[in-house]
């Protein structure tokens, strides 16, 4: 009863997943990655499928062929060692799945960790998303502006969003866009994407980080380059540009609503190093310290080719 | 610290309620103990004993209540969450309590119950008398019970913790978590990791030295395996902790800067520490229930093991594997495709021989003669129910994909559906099985099979849900969503779902109740016609265990020699030798628990007293000339056949 009641509920479950009027945000991918991961995901739980099957129709045949009810009183079981020959099939075949899994999550991992495939001859987008308490600061350094709880992007280009944290790990995540990376305070992490179609996305921060945890959303909107180089220059136009102390205010606060600059924080409070560098430099990361204001900018440009290269632009 | 500050966890009305009641509790056994004078009783047969049987049914007394304290911090999670915008907690109300869930589910109601049932069983099982070190034995429960009280009185003292039962910095740090709900969280599981450390020491000796003549390694019932290989683990991997803790002690308490966001701390090193630690930790409390799950199955199926060389190797191998997978917690960190692959593939190995096990119980039922009995309804609940929880494991391995399950309610659905079904109903199930092995008494089988039957169906209801949820994009740990979001309905039949289960573990409780007012006493040794030697003895088991100690032969000796009927337990009655009780376990963890509750708090001088009288106790120790007792000849005839029914 229970076995038939799990599979009523992996039936609903696969029905909803697969096929329901409206997908769920996983399945519903509008950008490459995403769509690779929904792939990927969808392919596992077909793969998943077949071994629930295998078990559970064993498992039926077990319980309805051999209880003691349906025995004669004076049946003894016999005495069974175990096979050698079974016992060899149920290790190899589910090695052989998992080699064919592992094989699909290394082509899976290493495709969306970089430029999504048909946008490598396009000039990536690089935003960087900085968490503080509850909020989301977005800085566009090649456009010299910087938001605040909400990002826009241009379609049909890449985009690589450079991620750390002013305090708590945080997770950025837009489920439609691309996978959850961590944001964290003494390094810089990176997200792959781009997006195919014009919408509105949620993001949201997915890593516990304190009371306001649950609040802690932005919006992602996806838009023609036109648009976007139009509203950048709006923003260019009709925003102040963002002091320091403004920042600082911005910082100390715990929820704010949205809000645009016409200057990036990237000027006085640069990110920190990338992820991996600190291996190589065998450097003192105690100078990427990001509560200290008095920081330089070279401190920046040794530690930050991708910062250095999109600031010369 | 000023007094309401202290206190400021008693404003809230349900927290002042549950301090109430459990001050009224406390009042009452405390009364209930006086009027009956059974205090010497008391002293004597429990808080001073060094019986590895009592110390088990202690640890388990602990591990119910507390699955209680964790079971309503959960009914509470999910009645916040089952409609949108709900008001019910407040958000720090309600990471105290998803962060004291997980700690205590997992270090003091998974851990104790697996750690009481090895106690109770395993020295039975491998024909000992006792375990290696009884004394440390009780010194590893009182330490664990005051670890245990000390993150109870959090929620009613100075606040509990609040960061995640993982305690990520720098979120964990006092930058971001002032109160002392963290340090409560070090200290606390500092205590009970230690016991556990302990026990680990213990029970590795207790089975390489003490088994029956003739048990070779080979000889040896699975439980017995799965318990040797968990205490394996749990002195590989406790020290982790131990060190991981004292260095959250030093961020948080002497300003060092481990995992601080500035002069050069690394937040991520404590999650390394952290799951270092605790993935070895699920398989400390998975493979136990794999041991049980073996027993049962081969009792009722009424045949052997299928396979037990490779469960065996099966079980090496995940052991091996635990603790090569932890990485798998923060894929998300960017730590490269490399290091995410390696991870991904020992991560997805591990479904192998867990898959070799599955494959072995399910042929062990093959050509057997199944009883349902409550215990065996445990133990086939969890083939299909893990199962799934198995699979899913699968596709969070997967590292891409897991870039999007991470931090999810499918993660959630995961872990809820391979500790339920692993953890919960392996302990179940072994609780329903050697009960009359602890007590002399069944219990009631219809109330066993109707709180399995709510349990079983209400753990699907609840959480299968959450995987769709978490496919929706809904963030693990949030205390509350919009309407907009559309998670409504699915979070309500959780919540239904989760009322059902409150039902199936009252069913549980009721159940011990009835069983000790209406089941027949003087069960005979043998209830179920066992397999190995924990059914040669009496039941309830006298001190010494077994009168004549078992030779063994082979592979469940004693279900062979009553085919055969011979009688294993048969020959001359020597006087036996045992450690004599003594209330010092009791009494140094009593002042260990007061260092740690002043150190909470940072005051240092009372910390440092109460510690000084630990080393005196553990000093006055090395001085003790205490050479046990014997029990005489007599005595253990008398008690023998008394226990016997005298036929």
């Amino acid at each position: 009863m229970n076995k038939k009641l799990s599979l009523m509920f992996l039936a609903f479950g696969a029905i909803a997943i697969l096929s329901g009027c409206e997908p769920l945000t996983v399945f519903n991918p509008k950008g490459p990655n995403a769509q690779t991961l929904s792939n990927t995901i969808i392919l596992s739980i077909i793969t998943m499928a077949v071994i629930l099957l295998v078990v559970y129709v064993l498992f039926a045949f077990m319980l309805t062929k051999y209880r003691a009810s349906k025995a004669s009183a004076d049946y003894e079981p016999p005495h069974e060692e175990g096979s050698h020959v079974l016992e060899i099939t149920w290790t190899v075949i589910p090695i052989i799945i998992v080699a064919f899994l592992a094989i699909v999550t290394v082509k899976t991992t290493s495709s969306v960790e970089t430029t999504p495939e048909g946008y490598d001859n396009k000039e990536p987008l690089v935003i960087y998303a900085a968490s503080s308490n509850w909020k989301w600061h977005f800085s566009y350094p090649e456009e010299g502006i910087e938001t605040v709880n909400y990002v826009n992007i241009p379609t049909d280009r890449p985009i690589e969003f450079k991620l750390y944290s002013f305090g708590p790990i945080t997770s950025f995540w837009i489920p439609q866009l691309a996978g959850q990376k961590y944001a964290m305070s003494d390094m810089l992490t990176t997200i792959h994407l781009a997006a195919d179609e014009i919408g509105s996305f949620m993001g949201r921060n997915s890593n516990f980080n304190g009371r306001g945890f649950a609040e802690m959303e932005f919006e992602a909107q996806t838009m023609t380059q036109a648009d976007f180089d139009q509203w950048v220059s709006d923003v260019k136009a009709n925003e102040k540009p963002l002091t320091e102390e403004k920042f600082k205010e911005l910082l100390a606060a715990e929820h704010v609503g949205r809000s645009s600059y016409s200057s990036t924080h990237l000027d006085f409070s640069p990110a920190p190093m990338a992820h991996g560098d600190m291996d190589m430099g065998g450097m003192d990361h105690s100078d990427m310290d990001m509560s200290d204001e008095d920081m330089n900018h070279e401190d920046m440009d040794h530690s930050n080719t991708d910062a250095e290269s999109t600031h010369s632009h | 610290m000023s007094m309401e500050e202290l206190f400021h966890p008693l404003q809230e009305p349900m927290i002042l309620a549950a301090a109430i009641s459990i001050v009224v509790g406390a009042v009452v056994v405390v009364a209930g103990l006086t009027y009956f004078k059974k205090w010497g009783y008391f002293y004597k047969n429990w808080l001073s004993t060094v019986d590895h049987k009592k110390i088990g049914i202690m640890y388990i007394a602990v591990a119910l209540l507390m699955l209680f304290r964790g079971g309503i911090d959960a009914l509470l999670m999910r009645a916040q969450t089952a409609v949108p915008d709900n008001g019910l907690l407040d958000a720090q109300h309600y990471n105290e309590i998803f962060t004291t869930h997980g700690l205590i589910m997992i270090l003091f109601m998974a851990m104790p119950f697996v750690i009481g049932l090895m106690n109770i069983v395993i020295p039975l099982q491998i024909g000992a008398r006792d375990v290696a070190f009884p004394r440390l034995n009780a010194v590893s429960f009182w330490a664990f019970a005051a670890g245990c009280g000390l993150l109870n009185l959090s929620f009613i003292i100075g606040g509990s913790p609040d960061a995640g039962w993982t305690a990520y910095f720098p979120l964990a740090s006092t930058d971001f978590s002032p109160t002392v709900g963290n340090n409560y969280y070090s200290l606390a599981l500092q205590l009970s990791g230690i016991g556990t450390l302990l026990t680990g020491v213990n029970f590795i000796t207790t089975i390489f030295k003490m088994r029956a003549p003739g048990m070779t390694l080979m000889k040896m019932p699975m439980f017995s395996w799965s318990i040797l290989i968990t205490n394996v683990i749990i002195v590989f991997a406790f020290p982790v902790l131990t060190v991981a803790l004292a260095l959250m002690m030093l961020d948080r308490q002497f300003g060092t800067k481990f995992f601080a966001m500035t002069d050069g701390g690394m937040d991520m090193l404590w999650a390394n520490l952290f799951w270092v630690w605790g993935h070895p930790e699920v398989y400390i409390v998975i493979l136990p229930a794999f041991g049980i799950f073996s027993e049962v199955i081969a009792t009722f199926a009424r045949k052997n093991l299928y396979g037990y060389k490779s469960m065996v190797m099966s079980m090496v191998v995940i052991s091996l594997l635990s603790f090569l997978v932890w990485a798998h917690h923060f894929y998300t960190m960017g730590h490269g495709v490399m290091v995410n692959s390696v991870f991904s593939i020992t991560t997805m190995a591990i479904a192998v021989p867990t898959g070799v096990k599955m494959f072995n119980w399910l042929l062990t039922m093959r050509h057997g003669k199944i009883q349902f009995t409550t215990p065996m309804l445990y133990a086939l609940g969890f083939i299909p129910i893990f199962t799934i929880g198995g699979v899913t494991g699968v596709m969070l391995a997967m590292a891409s994909a897991d870039y999007q399950y991470h931090n999810t309610m499918f993660l959630v659905a995961h872990f809820h559906y391979v500790l339920i079904p692993g953890t919960v109903f392996g302990v179940l199930a072994g609780y329903h099985f050697w009960w009359p092995k602890m007590f002399g008494f069944r219990l009631n089988e219809k109330l066993g099979k109707a709180g399995f039957w709510f349990i079983a169906i209400s753990f699907n209801v609840t959480f299968f849900p959450l995987f769709i949820l978490g496919l929706d994009g809904y963030a693990r740990r949030m205390y509350t969503y919009s309407a907009s979001t559309g998670y409504g309905p699915l979070n309500m039949l959780s919540f239904i779902g989760a009322l059902g289960l409150a039902v199936g573990f009252a069913l549980i409780c009721y159940n011990i109740y009835y069983s000790w007012k209406h089941m027949p006493r003087n069960e005979k040794a043998d209830v179920w016609d066992g397999r190995s030697l924990e059914w040669a003895t009496h039941s309830p088991v006298p001190e010494y265990n077994f009168a004549i100690v078992p030779n063994v032969s082979r592979l469940d000796e004693f279900w062979f020699a009553k085919k055969e009927g011979r009688d294993i337990t048969a020959g001359k009655i020597e006087k036996i030798h045992m450690p004599n009780n003594t209330g010092t376990p009791f009494w140094t963890s009593g002042f260990l628990f007061l260092a740690a509750f002043f150190a909470v708090f940072s005051l240092w001088i009372p910390a440092i007293i109460s510690m000084l009288v630990v080393f005196g106790f553990m000093a006055l120790r090395s001085f003790e000339n205490d050479h046990g007792r014997y029990i005489s000849v007599e005595e253990i005839t008398e008690t023998e056949k008394s226990l016997r029914g005298d036929k």
